[in-house]
């Protein structure tokens, strides 16, 4: 790890102010902290947000969830409220890596992040969020732009989610068996007006799956599916999994989340 | 204290994090160093700029292979030497520590870094200039031979074509056989991936000229003979090198490398303390892989089931250089083995060892026969099936039924009960039940597959009189040494060395039942070369055949001496002496010594008043005895396990479903601590046939090269073993035991891949993993279609 300057920030404001154009805003450091310890980042500020009060935190309504940018994903899996207004989301949550790495990392670090093979990314899109930053609010469907790459600006700071209750959902992770994160994961949830399908893992940034949707738009039964041939032109191949088979793996999982859905 | 589950007495300080490892150890004026590895598979060498790393901040030399040889330091050694079938010596390429000329491998070592801290070498790392000409990487095991040499002089990349057997023998009973079963087997490699990477620490006394080597050895004694007499880095007896606790070794650790030579002499060159830890990535790059065969197999089988025959060509991957233990693994160590435990009247094994620009391949858990059990059990299961026999009942037909058996290729095996395991796994995992189990697993979707796998070792390495002739450059015998304090608690120094195997537990249990001293009052001693006499480490399971068996021979020579004594102080003949419990017993009276109060009078030796001298006249004082064991015979552990799989056919993940494993170990000293030893190498093995893969892709970078990729098996990849023994004792070590350490990583990969090769019924490799299990049921369907 190169040196570097630490600040705590005390609120979003101080932050913010810190901010710079060699500057990392460390929440739970769960890919941070690594990536800087293999020298593959280094940065001139580290500026810590995690002890943020206005980033803590969990707020249910009648139609949505609101989770604070800092929150841990022990937290939002330990959440009753999470887990009586969206169950699948507090499920996700405590499927993330390991204890370490649940009780350190964050909402908003893992989405700031966009790992192509996070799962929180689809929570954000099937759940049809609305990410909350220092600045303004972001539609999901217009902050995940492309592998490690979101709408926000080099100053901007992820504050909270708002995730949408919907009438029922299900996310299935089939883990990458090696890193165990999503080789791919899969979140379906029925909304009032329409039904989402959002995938992780398979492609450079999480996506909706029309093809899917389609079908589950006609007849929400996991039998719709069977005779679904996935396009996997645009699926990541790599030595855990080839693209066709990404795509095997896209429609089992959508077909199990859609069966647990009630 | 023999055979009872005592807790292990080096558990605390493991769990509660009090373990002194090499990484712990700080010494004064330390500096910190680091080493600049070749990212290239293969290349020349054309240039090293250090001179703007050696002016960086912190930095306190940079040091190169020039640098070594000018110092006159010599480079690598393999152990072990080979002859090939046209009776010319085994090719191993030059070895230096420190690449001068060419690199052969990503991460081969180029330079050393040496700072004051541990960041300013690494700030300083990245402005040494490498200058290499890049050349076209040798990295598949199977194109070797008819690919361009990567050393000079080494024709075809083959250090060694090697052959065992009686070849026409066998070509007779193929050409009578009734039926003849071909095969191709690939033994995948792997990474052994101790939980403590490698760590050396070199310290050197100006004052005394005296180098002590700090490492992450299994064996610290060969490490410093190699280092003295190969080497030339020291002499012997200046030289000191101390493994301190060390987390799993695996046979990663047998052999010293390349950074202990480096470390060493950097620090008798700089005259201050050197250290350097590995980082994972760079273990994963640079410790010894393991396994990485290709084998064609083939069995003769007459029309009731006997094997008459069988024919075994393997390729195997030594990697960029050959190891100190790397041309015995896949010869002397593998071939015997092919055999299994079947009565096989004529065999014929041919390897090929050749170079490749990947990791050296060493000896990893098991070394040798889990290569060899994975390729007889799978043409077993084959052949039973092409017979239309049952896979079971074909296994017992071919048993060994008697014992003593002279093997027809190099073993006598000296005990056994083959069908009592066997009979003993099929009841425990209810084979009966199977086809009802598979039912059940079919009615939710799932394929359910069973497979069996019997094996044998030659264990407790091993006679040196055996493998000198075979070609090994050192006998392997153990040594022991008992010193009896005069307070009568017992340190016991042990040339062997635990590094997860429990051994300050199991040797204690020996010495206390062989001395009636209880194991709070015994203490282990290994791991350091200027305490106990010269031993030649842990690997091989040998440490309780041999040196468990030195210890006890120890303990008799006490005994002895303990009677003479005794019979002194208690006016009685030492004939008539008798040893039991911890008491020297004069029978039929009510006169006695502790085993406490002779260790105490030993010390005494001279009048004292009224009390005359105990020592009989002209007996030495002191109560210390050393032994070194050599044994007549390998011992040969031997099972029988059983696996039974559930493969959910959408996705192809494999699920371990059941596993149950009859071993014959002998006799047991710690069974809580041999069970340990089966998890153990159980989670290797199904690691290696479901999940773990060293893949180096064409240009011969390794791809899995962290966590993220090289997947390691977890606790919940596994179910429950079930665990159960039977008991022929071994009849070449006075302990009657066989050893356990490998066993595990030996019988379980075949055991999984027959289930995982039953529940799909079509052919796939190791590692079983889900999308080639998808793939392989997916080219079945679509052959089945085609064909109908």
């Amino acid at each position: 790890m190169k040196q570097f300057n630490f600040h705590e920030a005390k609120n979003v404001k101080d932050a913010v102010k810190a901010s710079s154009k060699k500057s990392a805003f460390l929440s739970g450091g769960q890919t941070l902290i690594p990536s800087m310890k293999l020298r593959l980042s280094s940065f001139d500020d580290v500026i810590n947000v995690k002890n943020i009060k206005d980033l803590q935190g969990i707020k249910v309504s009648s139609k949505s969830v609101t989770i604070g940018a800092a929150t841990t994903h022990a937290e939002v899996a330990a959440s009753k409220d999470v887990k009586k207004a969206i169950p699948s989301l507090s499920h996700l949550a405590g499927m993330i890596g390991d204890a370490q790495v649940r009780n350190k990392g964050t909402l908003g670090g893992s989405i700031a992040n966009n790992d192509p093979s996070a799962c929180y990314p689809s929570a954000c899109i099937a759940l049809d969020a609305t990410v909350h930053t220092s600045d303004r609010k972001i539609e999901a469907s217009k902050f995940f732009k492309g592998m490690f790459e979101t709408a926000l600006k080099k100053d901007e700071l992820v504050t909270a989610v708002e995730f949408k209750i919907p009438e029922s959902s299900s996310y299935v992770k089939i883990p990458n068996p090696a890193s165990r994160y999503a080789m791919v994961g899969v979140y379906v949830a029925k909304h009032k007006k329409d039904v989402i399908c959002a995938v992780t893992g398979a492609q450079a940034v999480v996506y909706r799956c029309k093809e899917i949707e389609k079908e589950l738009g006609n007849n929400f039964s996991s039998d719709s599916l069977n005779n679904l041939n996935l396009d996997y032109s645009e699926m990541n191949s790599d030595i855990h999994a080839s693209a066709e088979y990404r795509a095997s793996l896209v429609l089992s999982a959508a077909q199990k989340a859609v069966a647990n859905c009630k | 204290m023999i055979g009872s589950k005592v807790e292990r007495k080096e558990d605390k300080k493991f769990l509660t994090g009090k373990g002194r490892y090499t990484a712990d150890i700080t010494l004064h004026n330390q500096s910190y160093a680091v080493f600049i590895r070749s990212p290239h598979a293969r290349a020349k060498i054309k240039g090293i700029d250090t001179a703007k790393a050696k002016k960086a901040s912190g930095v306190i030399d940079v040091l190169t292979g020039k640098d070594l040889a000018d110092d006159k330091i010599g480079g690598l050694i393999a152990g072990w030497k080979i002859v090939s079938k046209d009776g010319t010596d085994m090719k191993c390429p030059a070895h230096p520590a420190l690449a001068t000329d060419t690199v052969n491998y990503v991460g081969d070592h180029v330079a050393l870094v040496i700072a004051e801290s541990l960041q300013e070498a690494k700030d300083a790392a990245d402005l040494v200039n490498v200058d290499y000409k890049v050349l076209k990487a040798v990295a598949n095991t199977g194109d070797a031979m008819n690919a361009e040499a990567i050393h000079e002089g080494i024709d075809k990349n083959l250090c060694f074509d090697w052959e065992l057997g009686d070849k026409a023998k066998v070509d007779e009973a193929f050409s009578s056989a009734d039926k003849v079963v071909e095969m191709d087997i690939v033994n995948n490699r792997l990474v052994p991936n101790a939980m403590e990477p490698r760590a050396s620490i070199g310290d050197y006394n100006s004052s005394s000229d005296e180098l002590t080597l700090y490492t992450t050895s299994q064996n610290p004694h060969l490490s410093r003979l190699v280092m003295s007499a190969f080497n030339a880095l020291h002499p012997e007896h200046k030289f000191r090198i101390v493994a301190p606790d060390v987390g799993g070794g695996f046979g990663s650790k047998i052999y010293p490398y390349s950074e202990d030579v480096v470390i060493a002499w950097a620090a008798k060159r700089l005259q201050r303390p050197v250290k350097w830890v590995c980082e994972r990535t760079e273990s994963f790059l640079s410790d010894c892989h393991g396994r990485d065969h290709i084998t064609k197999a083939a069995v003769a089988v007459k029309s009731d089931g006997t094997v008459t025959g069988l024919k075994v060509d393997t390729i195997a991957n030594l990697g960029g250089y050959a190891s100190l233990f790397a041309t015995v693994t896949p010869t002397y160590l593998y071939g015997p083995l092919v055999l299994g435990l079947y009565n096989i009247p004529a065999a014929y094994c041919n390897v090929k060892a050749v170079y490749t620009n990947t990791a050296p391949v060493d000896a990893y858990r098991g070394a040798g026969r889990p290569e060899a059990t994975y390729l007889i059990e799978r043409i077993m299961d084959k052949a039973a099936k092409e017979m239309g026999m049952d896979r079971a009942e074909f296994r017992k037909k071919n048993f060994i039924k008697q014992f003593p058996h002279q093997q027809c290729l190099v073993h006598n095996i000296d005990s056994g009960d083959y069908d009592a395991h066997f009979d003993k796994a099929l009841n425990l995992a209810d084979y009966a039940g199977f086809e009802k189990r598979k039912a059940e697993s079919a009615a939710k979707g799932k394929l359910r597959g069973i497979g069996f796998s019997t094996y044998i070792e030659a264990c407790g390495i091993a006679p040196s009189a055996a493998v000198m002739s075979l070609g090994a450059g050192v006998g392997l015998w153990e040594s022991a040494e008992i010193r009896f304090n005069p307070t009568g608690n017992i340190s016991v120094f042990t040339g062997t060395h635990s590094h997860g195997q429990g051994h300050d537990t199991t040797f204690a249990q020996i010495v206390s039942d062989k001395l009636g001293v209880p194991v709070e009052n015994i203490e282990i001693v290994h791991g350091d070369t200027d305490k106990g006499p010269f031993g030649m480490g842990t690997y091989g399971s040998r440490s309780l055949a041999v040196g468990g068996s030195a210890i006890s021979k120890a303990c008799d020579k006490i005994v002895e001496k303990g009677k003479a004594v005794a019979a002194n102080m208690l006016e009685a003949k030492p004939e008539d002496i008798e040893f039991k419990d911890g008491e020297f017993i004069v029978p039929n009276t009510n006169k006695k010594k502790t085993m406490g109060e002779i260790a105490f009078a030993c010390y005494l030796p001279g009048t004292y008043g009224e009390i005359k001298s105990p020592l009989p006249e002209g007996m030495e004082p002191g109560l210390k005895e050393t032994a070194f064991y050599d044994p007549v015979n390998f011992s040969f552990p031997a099972g029988s396990h059983i696996c039974e799989v559930e493969i959910d056919p959408t996705t192809g993940e494999t699920k371990v479903d059941t596993y149950t494993c009859v071993d014959d170990f002998g006799n047991l000293i710690n069974p809580m601590i041999v069970e340990g030893q089966i998890h153990g190498g159980l989670a290797q093995g199904i690691g290696q046939a479901l999940y773990e893969n060293a893949y180096y892709d064409e240009t011969g970078q390794l791809v899995t090269a962290s966590y993220m990729d090289y997947c390691m098996p977890r606790a919940d990849n596994f179910p429950e073993f079930r665990i159960d023994y039977t008991c022929t004792p071994a009849t070449s070590n006075p302990l009657g035991v066989k050893g356990c350490g490998e066993a595990g990583a030996i019988a379980s990969p075949p055991a999984v891949m027959n289930a995982v090769v039953d529940a799909i019924g079509t052919e796939v490799t190791m590692p079983a993993t889900a999308e080639k299990v998808w793939r392989a049921l997916k080219d079945k369907k679509s052959a089945q279609k085609k064909a109908a």
